[in-house]
């Protein structure tokens, strides 16, 4: 058995690509915390609008006039989040009068397509402008840099390697989200207390990166990790592991890369006949609630979803020609704690709307997200 | 060496009857003991045999199609629909419980009746039939709740997932799902065991054109099959959604574990042999081997090639009995 173990595990590690890329940046954690503590500009209670930094890029001279036709390729509206955002962009579009015409592309979580649709796009000739939320960096960079030949170009979200888009919006990023839910877990407990780990699958930058940092933290503030686990992003398993958890040993705190899963978890020791620990969740509703009706320890960081609103307004300065902050938009990426839980909390609502939308003054809300 | 011929009888002679899925779950639990003593309290095992109800419950059902001489393909995506359906119908009114729980039992079963007419009367083949179900059902589970969960599940119906019966003498407590385990699969293996049904369905599976000069209805008999292997997946789905909550897709992979879970049984793919204990144990067998490969705490990917080899073993070394044995 052993020599099965050692000959998979070797195999395991040889298959591991060559080329990783290096989510535990020192340079990136560094930043990322840094900007987390910045003060942003902008309107104050308009985070969508703000800005970490004072880079701002010029676009009288891109040659777009209004009324303008915006395109959109999308890696996905293929989980919780994305199809919260995307509702947060379709209803920003009602406030752009210079946007004439806006057509959505799906790449339904593809690369393949998502290039195909760009060079559609591209080839159809009636966009002015293009927002691209890539599905993965490295594949989508060629696609942006010809879309860049041919137009102005937004991408939000995940990020491309090249600098030809006219600015690229995101919120502060993985490492700010694993730094804010970690120190919280820090700051609450005593060296040597028992952390688990929950992640939701390895290999995607976003979450890889949320991890490196939160395990940093952690490490250094000499909390003990009992484990590290993949729960899939899946209630049942999420609940299972928890419990074997707390069949083995004790369990201080929760820390999760994101929190779609994390009522179950909170669940798991409510059924084995637990206190709930220390608990790092997410901005979703379901978690929100139980937060409250339990009166739990926790912290909620957040991956904003405002930004899909962001990329909209950036677009329409394009075609109006004013100046938007580039070549990176740095949104800020406030987290939810026990001081404004409150202001977050919408029981009309569904269990995984992301309270963090920035959308409660719009037009449509809350019927537009699926709230009653 | 010499007296080749003699000794499988002298071996038949000595192993009386005992199905290798037994002697896989003993040695799992060991396993699983020498690793976490806490295992052989109640708690330990009662929250295995929760975690495996619903598992075990669909391969019940499953054993009936694979012995009939087909696949169910499409219970997966039928628990997804039975989840979210559920959440979508009850709309947080505790009461809704007393009607949406037989009404999706209905459903499991009119799914059922769906595939086994499709079969039957369409001549498609179960594994293509029961495919195209499946991509059906999942599609209308994600029309129906827009591929975001659109609430939560009451309590009274997280009930039979999720609750426990508390103050049990010898075992303190006993979860609800391990009593509704053991009440359908004992239903199910009286009507495959000790009914005409069950005779009917293997032997449809064993030889339909022989069973059918008999006198079997095989339609007939087919399509209570699948009705059967519906009717699990909609409880397994009661189960999962009382155990975890709503989500969009926790049915998915079920299906090929129910099919392993009968497999490591001894049910013989493309029909005529199955047995329901034996599945339960195959069932049990397949959660060990998640929970074990827990314990063990290795890294993900190396679990998942352990699972592999560890299945593919089990159910050579069960092919290899029977080729042996004759049975």
């Amino acid at each position: 058995m052993r020599l099965l173990l050692t000959a998979t595990g070797a195999l395991a590690l040889s298959l591991s690509p060559v080329h990783a890329q290096n989510f535990d940046d020192p340079e990136e954690f560094a930043k990322q915390q840094e900007q987390l503590q910045a003060e942003p500009n902008g309107p104050e209670g308009e985070p969508w609008l703000q800005y970490i930094g004072d880079g701002m890029v010029e676009t009288a001279d891109l040659g777009v006039e209004a009324p303008a036709t915006v395109c959109f390729s999308n890696a996905g509206v293929n989980n919780p989040w994305r199809v919260v955002g995307f509702t947060n962009m379709t209803e920003e579009l009602a406030n752009h009068d210079s946007i004439e015409d806006f057509v959505h592309v799906d790449a339904e979580g593809s690369d393949d397509k998502q290039i195909a649709d760009i060079d559609d796009l591209l080839a159809g000739g009636d966009c002015d402008v293009m927002i691209v939320s890539p599905n993965t960096t490295a594949a989508l960079t060629p696609a942006v840099e010809r879309a860049c030949e041919a137009m102005p170009v937004i991408v939000f979200d995940r990020g491309v390697n090249t600098d030809c888009p006219v600015t690229f919006v995101h919120p502060v990023g993985g490492y700010g989200f694993g730094i804010q839910g970690a120190e919280f877990v820090a700051s609450e407990l005593d060296e040597g207390a028992d952390v688990l780990m929950l992640r939701i699958l390895p290999g995607v930058d976003v979450l890889e990166t949320r991890y490196s940092a939160g395990r940093r933290i952690l490490e250094e503030a000499g909390m003990n990790i009992v484990g590290a686990e993949f729960t899939d992003g899946d209630n049942a398993k999420t609940k299972s592991i928890v419990e074997d958890y707390l069949m083995r040993g004790n369990i201080d705190a929760v820390w999760m890369d994101a929190g779609a899963t994390a009522v179950a978890a909170i669940e798991a020791f409510e059924d084995s006949g637990y206190e709930i620990p220390v608990f790092v969740g997410e901005d979703q509703q379901d978690f929100l609630r139980k937060w409250q009706e339990e009166d739990m320890t926790a912290i909620a960081p957040t991956y904003p979803t405002y930004q899909w609103r962001t990329a909209i307004i950036a677009a329409a300065r394009v075609i109006e020609g004013e100046a938007l902050p580039g070549p990176e938009w740095v949104l800020p990426q406030p987290a939810i704690t026990q001081e404004n839980l409150s202001d977050y909390i919408n029981p009309a609502m569904p269990p995984l709307h992301y309270a963090m939308c920035g959308c409660d003054d719009m037009e449509g809300y809350p019927e537009a997200w699926g709230g009653e | 060496m010499t007296d080749q011929s003699a000794a499988p009888d002298r071996k038949r002679r000595r192993l009386p009857q005992i199905n290798p899925v037994w002697v896989l779950l003993a040695v799992l639990i060991a396993g699983i003991v020498y690793m976490n003593p806490g295992f052989a309290e109640p708690t330990g095992y009662m929250n295995f045999l929760k975690r495996a109800a619903p598992l075990a419950i669909l391969a019940a059902g499953q054993v009936y199609v694979i012995t009939s001489g087909g696949f169910d393909l499409s219970v997966g995506s039928l628990i997804t629909l039975v989840v979210v359906g559920a959440s979508m119908l009850t709309n947080n009114d505790p009461s809704a419980t007393y009607w949406v729980i037989p009404l999706m039992l209905a459903m499991g079963l009119g799914v059922g009746a769906v595939n086994g007419a499709i079969v039957c009367f369409l001549r498609v083949p179960s594994l293509i039939a029961t495919l195209g179900t499946m991509i059906t059902l999942n599609g209308l589970a994600f029309l129906w709740s827009g591929g975001a969960p659109r609430g939560y599940l009451p309590d009274t119906f997280r009930f039979f997932g999720r609750e426990l019966i508390r103050d049990v003498p010898l075992v303190r407590f006993i979860p609800v799902s391990v009593i509704v385990l053991i009440v359908v699969v004992g239903l199910f293996a009286w009507l495959m065991h000790r009914t005409n049904l069950g005779r009917m369905v293997h032997a449809i599976g064993d030889n339909p054109v022989a069973a059918r000069l008999a006198g079997v209805p095989v339609n007939r008999v087919r399509i209570s099959a699948f009705m059967l292997s519906g009717l699990s997946g909609a409880i397994a789905g009661i189960l999962l959604g009382g155990f975890a909550g709503v989500s969009t897709d926790v049915g998915a992979g079920y299906e090929l574990e129910a099919i392993t879970a009968a497999v490591l049984g001894g049910a013989q793919l493309l029909g005529g042999r199955g047995s329901v204990p034996a599945a339960l144990g195959g069932a049990l067998a397949l959660t060990a081997i998640f929970t074990l490969l827990n314990f063990l705490g290795l890294p993900q990917p190396v679990r998942q090639v352990v699972q592999g080899l560890i299945l593919i073993a089990a159910v050579a070394l069960a092919m290899h009995r029977r080729k042996r044995t004759g049975t």
